[in-house]
């Protein structure tokens, strides 16, 4: 006789989702400074793309009163107050603190193993050796200092008049904790949901990662992460995160701010077109390119991404030469915005004007009191 | 667990905190004998898939959504055996990726733009966008319609594929980025580029690269290093002809235009050049 067997359930379920990140970029080019309400929403929109292991905003003219003084956002992983007291007397020896305070949490919102967040507004404190030291390079060398030699600190952001919020979690609970809807307005908003890539979610590694007033969000995955580390390396910044997407930062700062290169020719530099492409070019580009390509291969990022960065007065997003993870961007007015997915900036803005997906490699460039961002409009579909 | 987040763990974003279907049904739905109209505000994606569903199996044949904002699989989960017990399906108006994933035999039109995916592997019926789609656009379908009125992103038509009588047709109004037909294996795509200027090219880099079946129509101009290594150019013959004007009055049909302007225009028809264009890659 036949009998029925009984076969197990082989229905693979992962127990970690595999989908993509999504990121969300909003900046009002007049300058004029609002709520989260927008960036919360649209995130929250695209809930599928997060996993609740990582989330986080950066806001930019978040902090008026102080904006003259870099603002650094530490956590102190498991609350260790032995690191926070090394992390105070190291900086009592090299800045001035003008106001410090611990960053207002909401203790009804409960999330895993948060850390102690502290924030400082310093001005540097330069010893007589260091006179010479422009303010910025002196901030970055004592950030990276932090972030590598004190165990258990962490600089989430060092900016002026910018700050990070981030953590594990969905973004909106992130935002929830830290009460950024009801706390802080700027002018720009960025924010990621998801883990850092390759790592398990912890606080310091969710997006944004920052140095300064620069702040990343990124989706997909660095896999020239190894070389692009070894070039940053070269120049004194040092990896610590334990996630791909730190380059960027550290690469955007080096090539825009120390170097003075404007995004349109970084961007060129992160995603460049194709050598078979450049063939295909004029004289004078082909020249550009093919030293572009030649100078800077080993900040060439390879592998998907779209990331969009920001720092003061501008916001820029950009995808990987082939277009690998999506990006669109949209604007009414002086609003503009980037993001993952079209739907989600539809469902916070309704009556947008405008909608555009830009090729792979070109940036949406959105700058204080410009047009800019409609240069990318005419190559776009 | 113990109400934290898990280390690393893993969060449902998709099951938590659902409402039952039934609860939606009541309060979501409002039917005209056969006409439902659902308001899919706030929603999450399994949400409103199994909310068409219900609504399908208490005799909804005409289908409008509304206050979509990027819900996901609008259409997957819908298959009925039967041949005429087709759907009509109105989204308005922001669907999310994969509309129609899978779809089998119904009308979905979309009165907006749609994102990534649509049509992904769809069997049969039709799509029809008002507005523009976004990457892998008809990407594995192996049946079925799909019309997009302006543009599409990019890898448009990935892996399309046809069987016997099952020819996958996409028609899109506008122009497409790069890697059109990527790896196409059958079906028919027609790229129109209704809204380029005349003499100004297709934007499509790496069209066809890897593409070793069915063909690409393509009205308008095109730069030769346009082309993946792939794909050969000919003229069209009789019946090629034929299949276009058939098309493009479909095409009209849904969203206006004078066809006989747009067939005046000039087609170019991309065709593989190999049937195993990788066929030595693996050979020892």
């Amino acid at each position: 006789m036949l009998v029925q067997k009984y076969y197990q359930n082989e229905r693979f379920v992962p127990d970690k989702e595999m989908d993509a990140c999504g990121l969300f970029g909003v900046m009002h080019t007049g300058g004029v400074r609002f709520g989260g309400q927008m960036a919360i929403d649209a995130i929250k929109n695209m809930k599928v793309r997060g996993s609740g292991l990582g989330g986080g905003f950066a806001i930019y003219g978040l902090y008026p009163k102080y904006k003259d003084y870099y603002a650094l956002h530490i956590i102190y992983q498991n609350k260790n107050l032995a690191a926070k007291k090394v992390v105070e007397a190291f900086l009592k020896k090299h800045f001035y603190v003008i106001f410090d305070e611990e960053i207002p949490t909401n203790p009804d919102i409960r999330l895993f193993a948060p850390p102690l967040s502290w924030r400082y507004f310093v001005a540097p404190q330069k010893s007589s050796a260091e006179e010479d030291v422009p303010d910025d390079e002196y901030v970055i060398s004592k950030v990276m200092h932090l972030n590598s030699e004190i165990e258990d600190a962490y600089v989430f952001s060092s900016g002026k008049d910018v700050g990070v919020f981030k953590g594990v979690g969905f973004p909106e609970e992130i935002a929830d904790y830290f009460m950024l809807d009801k706390l802080y307005e700027g002018y720009i908003w960025t924010v990621h949901s998801r883990f850092p890539t390759n790592t398990p979610g912890w606080w310091g590694g969710a997006h944004p990662l920052s140095i300064l007033d620069w702040t990343v969000v990124h989706n997909g995955e660095i896999s020239s992460y190894g070389a692009n580390r070894r070039f940053l390396e070269m120049h004194n910044y040092y990896c610590t995160l334990h996630t791909d997407t730190e380059v960027l930062a550290y690469a955007v700062d080096l090539l825009m701010r120390r170097q003075g290169l404007p995004i349109e020719v970084v961007a060129k530099i992160f995603a460049p077109p194709m050598w078979d492409a450049i063939r295909h070019m004029n004289d004078n580009d082909k020249e550009l390119y093919t030293a572009l390509r030649m100078t800077y291969a080993p900040l060439l990022m390879n592998g998907p991404f779209t990331v969009i960065v920001a720092h003061h007065n501008e916001m820029i997003g950009l995808t990987d030469r082939i277009r690998l993870r999506p990006i669109t961007a949209g604007a009414k007015g002086e609003l503009v915005f980037l993001s993952s997915e079209e739907a989600a900036i539809h469902a916070v803005c309704p009556d947008l004007e405008l909608a555009w997906t830009p090729p792979g490699g070109e940036p949406v460039v959105v700058r204080l009191h410009t047009k800019d961002h409609l240069q990318s409009l005419n190559k776009s579909i | 667990m113990n109400g934290f987040n898990v280390k690393f763990g893993y969060r449902d974003n998709f099951l938590d905190n659902l409402q039952p279907v039934d609860i939606l049904y009541n309060t979501r739905v409002s039917t005209d004998g056969c006409r439902a109209t659902i308001n899919a505000l706030g929603l999450k994606h399994k949400e409103l898939n199994d909310l068409l569903r219900e609504t399908v199996q208490s005799g909804g044949k005409e289908l409008v959504i509304n206050n979509v904002f990027g819900q996901r699989y609008i259409g997957t989960r819908l298959y009925l055996p039967s041949e005429d017990n087709k759907l009509h399906i109105e989204v308005n108006k922001f669907p999310g990726n994969d509309l129609g994933a899978f779809l089998n035999g119904h009308r979905v039109i979309v009165h907006g733009n749609a994102q990534d995916g649509v049509g992904n592997t769809m069997d049969s019926g039709e799509i029809i966008v008002h507005g523009r789609a976004g990457d892998v656009t008809a990407m594995s379908m192996r049946g079925g319609k799909i019309f997009i009125r302006d543009n599409v992103g990019y890898r448009t038509a990935i892996h399309m594929k046809e069987y016997r009588d099952k020819v996958p047709v996409l028609v899109v109004g506008g122009t497409a980025q790069d890697f059109l037909g990527e790896y196409m294996a059958g079906g028919i795509v027609l790229l129109l580029g209704l809204n380029l200027q005349e003499s100004e090219p297709h934007r499509a880099n790496y069209i066809g690269t890897g593409m070793h079946g069915g063909v690409i129509y393509l009205r308008g101009c095109l730069a030769e290093h346009q082309l993946g290594k792939e794909v050969g150019v000919l003229p069209l013959d009789d019946q090629d002809k034929a299949k276009i004007d058939c098309y493009v009055r479909e095409y009209c049909n849904h969203f206006g235009g004078n066809p006989e302007e747009i067939l005046n225009g000039s087609f170019q028809k991309l065709i593989p050049v190999s049937l195993r264009p990788y066929g030595q890659i693996y050979a020892y």
